[in-house]
């Protein structure tokens, strides 16, 4: 894929997760951004998206919380926001397409913009990408390859990309339009990034698995078995480490691979670490740097003897 | 196969799993089928649940794939499992594809455990049904659901 200027400076968004349990996907994000001489310009005062709750009460204030979101872009001037956290990413594509499509959601966003006193957020003026996206897009695989101080030759990668990177399809327009664009079915932004980086990625066929994130809470036993079943599908596919995108999903195989353990009596080995990270790593950055410490699962003594980090 | 509860499918996706090697390789091509059967099964519990006859119906040559159809449709969370339906029927091509392959063993475990998630996944969402959406796509948008969103009054 081509390089593109366009998204060499973007708009930020971290979201709820980026700043509590996925902070180091935060600062992952950042180094690594920086590390590629990508800019990101944080949104000032923005709102959570609402996840997954919001919207159980009423869409049309979910799809409103996050055109206040896409609104505050482009009174900053830009025209693409990137979310690294899918649920973000999901939410803000969502009421991209609720604005366009439907006459309900405009005039709540309509509405409660000019309640709050902040200009009334248009379909179609902002674009939302995904880390995946950004890193993709702006560097590409040549460029990753061109930069890679530490390669992760030897790593075998499953790569995860959880189940709202790709869903609804409806509202992701610009991917399954042949070469070059992402995959709903069988995505691969995250494989070609860390192949990239030198990593062997092996065939894992849960990669868009749900991991019962949303289930956590109200039916932790679930979220276990699905969790474990996920991380035992790696193992047996060979992999060294699951590659996430999603602090949801990443919080989730850490918290119930140790659960798993506890309740189930079923230890898997293997670690967890966000792509960021790994990515991170190639391009030399300590595993410091990209937050390896802060993870539940502990990569550091299978990154040291693969010499990262 | 007799209509199997998701418990049971998951006891014995599980015990499938745990069998050696050379079990699982002389009987590939009879549990490349049992793994398809057991993934109808899980779906057909899901249709029983909300009162749908199963449909007998294939798509793409597939019954699974007419179930996740049926189970989909009001339902939009529901395509959260789709692409593991279609994996399950991969899976299953695969195996039968080269039942004698040196890692078939492997590749029957692979798909007990994609068979094992839609189990799962499914199991989870008959349990969690009325206490709100198990996943997160947009229920709202594709049902064309009205909520009361009426402009407060002084």
């Amino acid at each position: 894929m081509a390089q593109d200027m366009k998204h060499k400076k973007v708009a930020y968004y971290p979201g709820c997760a980026l700043e509590g349990s996925g902070h180091a996907y935060n600062r992952s994000t950042k180094a690594v951004g920086k590390a590629l001489g990508l800019d990101l310009v944080e949104l000032k005062n923005w709102n959570c998206c609402g996840a997954m709750e919001v919207k159980n009460v009423d869409p049309k204030i979910q799809t409103y919380l996050s055109a206040r979101n896409l609104s505050i872009t482009e009174q900053m001037g830009f025209d693409t926001v990137m979310a690294p956290c899918n649920g973000c990413y999901h939410n803000l594509k969502k009421a991209e397409y609720d604005l366009a499509h439907d006459a309900g959601s405009k005039e709540v966003n309509s509405r409660l913009s000019q309640k709050a006193g902040h200009k009334t957020y248009e379909a179609g003026q902002v674009e939302t990408i995904h880390a995946l996206d950004w890193i993709k897009r702006s560097i590409g695989e040549d460029g990753i390859r061109a930069r890679v101080k530490n390669s992760l030759k030897g790593l075998k990668i499953a790569n995860y990309y959880g189940c709202m990177y790709t869903r609804p399809r409806h509202i992701f327009p610009e991917k399954d339009q042949g070469p070059g664009s992402e995959s709903t079915a069988k995505p691969h932004f995250m494989d070609d990034i860390l192949a990239a980086a030198g990593a062997e990625n092996v065939d894992f066929p849960l990669k868009t698995a749900c991991c019962g994130g949303a289930h956590t809470l109200s039916d932790s036993d679930t979220s276990t078995k699905l969790v474990l079943n996920i991380l035992t599908a790696a193992e047996a596919c060979g992999a060294d480490v699951v590659a996430t995108e999603c602090p949801t999903c990443h919080t989730g195989l850490e918290m119930h691979q140790i659960r798993a353990e506890k309740v189930l009596g079923r230890k898997t080995n293997i670690k967890i670490l966000y792509f960021t990270q790994l990515l991170g790593m190639a391009l030399g950055l300590s595993a410091k740097t990209v937050g390896v410490n802060e993870n539940f699962s502990d990569a550091r003594p299978l990154l040291r003897e693969k010499g990262l980090g | 196969m007799d209509r199997l509860t998701i418990d049971e499918i998951e006891t014995r996706l599980d015990a499938l799993a745990a069998r050696p090697d050379d079990a699982l390789a002389r009987d590939a091509v009879r549990l490349a089928d049992d793994l398809l059967a057991m993934g109808e099964a899980v779906l057909e519990a899901w249709l029983d649940a909300r009162g749908e006859p199963p449909t007998e119906e294939t798509h793409e040559g597939f019954r699974l794939l007419a179930l996740h159809r049926q189970g989909a449709r009001g339902n939009p969370s529901f395509n959260a499992c789709r692409e593991t339906c279609r994996e399950l029927v991969y899976h299953r091509n695969l195996i039968l594809a080269e039942p004698d392959a040196g890692d078939i063993a492997r590749r029957i475990r692979l798909g007990a455990m994609v068979a094992l998630h839609l189990a799962l996944f499914i199991g989870g969402k008959l349990k969690e049904a009325g206490l709100g959406d198990f996943c997160c796509s947009s229920r709202p948008i594709r049902r064309g659901e009205t909520i009361d969103t009426e402009p407060e009054t002084a």
